[in-house]
């Protein structure tokens, strides 16, 4: 609690050092969420992949969802319009003057894309791709990138175990807050 | 100044004539009384309207063909250290969502002991804080906006100080703090990072430490004494002070309490970027938005009339705390005297601060450049440059977020204030 003054520092420390070992409810505002209710809401998918829904897909079978729900935005063959950026190649430039940024170049989980695509993705039409078609799209779009192959199956189990090519490419390693003064100074 | 202003100047000395004339001799009245303004409305609105003569306004940041496009803040126009809602820029990443306050549910779940959904009337029933804080877009000032980069997403030419560095707003923000609901669903141990999603069209999503969320997060559901704008959030968005805009997340949907960052599309695709000294690595998580200030009047596009008396005014904000100093250049960074602090001076909001010049008509560079409580001192360019390790040309093809660099206006000699940063 730094905004306050330096005055009433020490009392809102105590307050929070409270709240944090109390954990009782003290307003009783709200209600208790039922699973389904939380179903409701759909799934936020961590890199460790522990919500992600049954279903699968392969990039065979992704091919031709692809073709009609995104070929429009992100071209035939993902090499991107003016209207979606790429969402293939960039392999080995990110140390070049001229990276190229791409879920297969860049993100470190395939969970990233998986997590996208079903929520934000084709973007005239959110959420309304089913989850087996999410994961059919996933493996397409990685298989163009050469990362999983074109019979891969992709679900729950394989897709966070697939490896990115660039997992270890991003600093700190362990992100945390409030960073240390040495952390600070060395990126700005 | 710009033209308007020198408008303005002209007609506050016509009616100071006016006032004059009027108490003085008879003679000339007549011809005065042609100055006299006509009478306002009848009626007052019940929602006030600003002056007809008053034309400030944000302005379209560059367009996507998908989403309403991002708007910039006139901080060349603004007063004092709060922004008015309707001039708060707008930098959101999808369609936003039209909530209808009765229907409006906040999930919180995951690593808690208690799932629970809110409605706006049990967040509102909690206790409240109010709190001035700035939020900045984290490519707010990137080197794109300053005409030399051809690199995403900046691809634009500025014509003003405001298409620079529009992207930065300060609001009183009125809410429950995070913390305050989070113990009312109880976290679990072994918690440390919270995911929020919002209603909007793609469900933008972010993590946030929890050190930060159990700290002095808001749950905002008020700006600057009236609900938050639907653009900002509309009915409930969080506020993280300090931190770079996005891990604000606006129309909050869920939170989700894990015990890893989750590192969504946006925070990878949008918010982490490489940098030279890095080697193909990017800086990810990067939260905290460094120290900064702009000179606004004087600034580039607008036109001083002639030589004499200004008032060079400008804000300051850091992400480290609070703002300790604000220092002025005026013979292009050779020698700097410190500007005067405005009351009040808050952690993590804009901070005013001004300086008397008296301009000798000759071309001349100036700049301004704050330190924060930390100590820490906004660097110039090539410093910058040094320790993000980027080659001379790195700018043309290259950008980077929480870009801070000092910036330089150039006044020629025909008073035209432009953007002299040498990227
Ligand atoms: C109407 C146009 C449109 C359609 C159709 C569309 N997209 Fe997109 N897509 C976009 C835009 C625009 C973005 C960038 C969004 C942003 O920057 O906020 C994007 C971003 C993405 C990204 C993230 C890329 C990155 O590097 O961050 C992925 C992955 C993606 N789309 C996959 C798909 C898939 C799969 C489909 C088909 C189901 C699809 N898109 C359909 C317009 C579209």
């Amino acid at each position: 609690m730094r905004w306050n003054s330096n005055l009433l520092v020490p009392v809102a420390a105590l307050a929070l050092c409270a709240t944090g070992l109390a954990q009782t409810p003290r307003y009783n505002f709200g209600r208790a969420a039922t699973p389904e209710e939380i179903r409701s809401y759909g799934v936020l998918v961590g890199p460790a992949g522990k919500e992600l829904p049954p279903g699968r897909g392969s990039a065979k079978e992704g091919a031709p969802i692809y073709a009609q729900k995104c070929a429009a935005c992100h071209g035939k063959n993902g090499e991107g319009t003016k209207v979606g950026p790429d969402v293939v190649g960039g392999k080995g430039t990110l140390a070049s003057a001229h990276p190229v940024r791409t879920p297969g170049s860049f993100f470190p989980y395939a969970t990233t894309i998986w997590s996208y695509i079903k929520s934000g993705m084709p973007a005239n039409k959110p959420g309304s791709l089913s989850d087996d078609e999410v994961y059919a799209l996933t493996a397409y779009l990685l298989s163009l990138d050469e990362i999983v192959k074109e019979s891969d199956v992709l679900d729950a189990q394989s897709l966070p175990k697939v490896r990115m090519p660039n997992r270890n490419g991003f600093v700190p390693t362990v992100p945390v807050w409030p960073e240390a003064p040495a952390q600070r100074r060395q990126y700005p | 100044m710009s033209s308007k202003k020198s408008d303005r100047r002209r007609f506050l000395k016509a009616s100071t004539a006016l006032a004059a004339g009027a108490l003085g001799a008879k003679s000339g009245l007549a011809a005065e009384a042609a100055n006299e303004p006509k009478a306002g409305p009848r009626n007052y609105a019940n929602l006030g309207e600003r002056s007809r003569f008053v034309t400030t306004a944000r302005k379209d940041d560059y367009l996507n063909r998908l989403y309403p496009s991002k708007k910039v803040t006139p901080l060349q126009d603004l007063m004092g250290i709060i922004t008015p809602a309707s001039l708060h820029f707008v930098a959101n990443h999808s369609v936003p969502p039209d909530v209808d306050p009765r229907e409006y549910r906040l999930l919180i779940h995951g690593m808690v002991d208690r799932p629970m959904t809110f409605t706006l009337d049990d967040l509102q029933r909690m206790p409240s804080d109010s709190r001035i804080y700035f939020v900045e877009c984290n490519g707010n000032g990137a080197p794109g906006k300053h005409g030399m980069s051809t690199a995403r997403p900046e691809k634009t030419t500025s014509e003003n100080v405001q298409d620079i560095h529009g992207r930065t707003s300060c609001s009183e923000w009125t809410g429950v703090p995070l913390s305050v609901v989070l113990n009312e669903v109880g976290v679990q141990k072994g918690a440390s990072w919270i995911v929020s999603e919002g209603y909007d069209s793609q469900k933008y999503s972010h993590s946030l430490p929890l050190s930060k969320a159990m700290d002095d997060v808001l749950l905002a559901y008020g700006q600057n004494g009236e609900p938050v704008r639907p653009e900002q959030g509309y009915p409930v968005r969080l506020l993280a002070p300090g931190f770079q805009g996005p891990e604000s997340v606006k129309w909050l949907r869920q939170i989700k309490v894990v015990d890893e960052p989750y590192v969504t599309r946006e925070e990878i695709s949008m918010h982490s970027y490489l940098s030279p000294n890095l080697q193909g690595k990017a800086r990810w998580f990067h939260f905290e938005m460094p120290p900064k200030s702009v000179i606004l009047r004087p600034a580039m596009g607008q036109q001083l009339p002639g030589k004499g008396y200004y008032e060079i005014t400008g804000l300051a904000w850091s992400g480290g705390g609070a703002i300790r100093r604000v220092e002025i250049s005026v013979d292009g960074g050779r020698s700097w005297k410190d500007a005067k602090l405005q009351e009040p001076v808050l952690r993590f909001a804009h901070t005013r601060f001004r300086f008397n010049w008296t301009w000798n008509g000759e071309e001349t560079v100036i700049l301004s450049r704050c330190t924060d409580e930390r100590g820490t001192v906004q660097p110039a360019l090539a410093e910058f440059s040094k320790r993000l390790g980027a080659p001379k040309d790195f700018w043309r093809t290259s950008s980077v977020f929480h870009f801070n660099a000092i910036q330089p206006w150039k006044i020629e000699r025909d008073g035209k204030v432009t953007d002299a940063m040498e990227l």
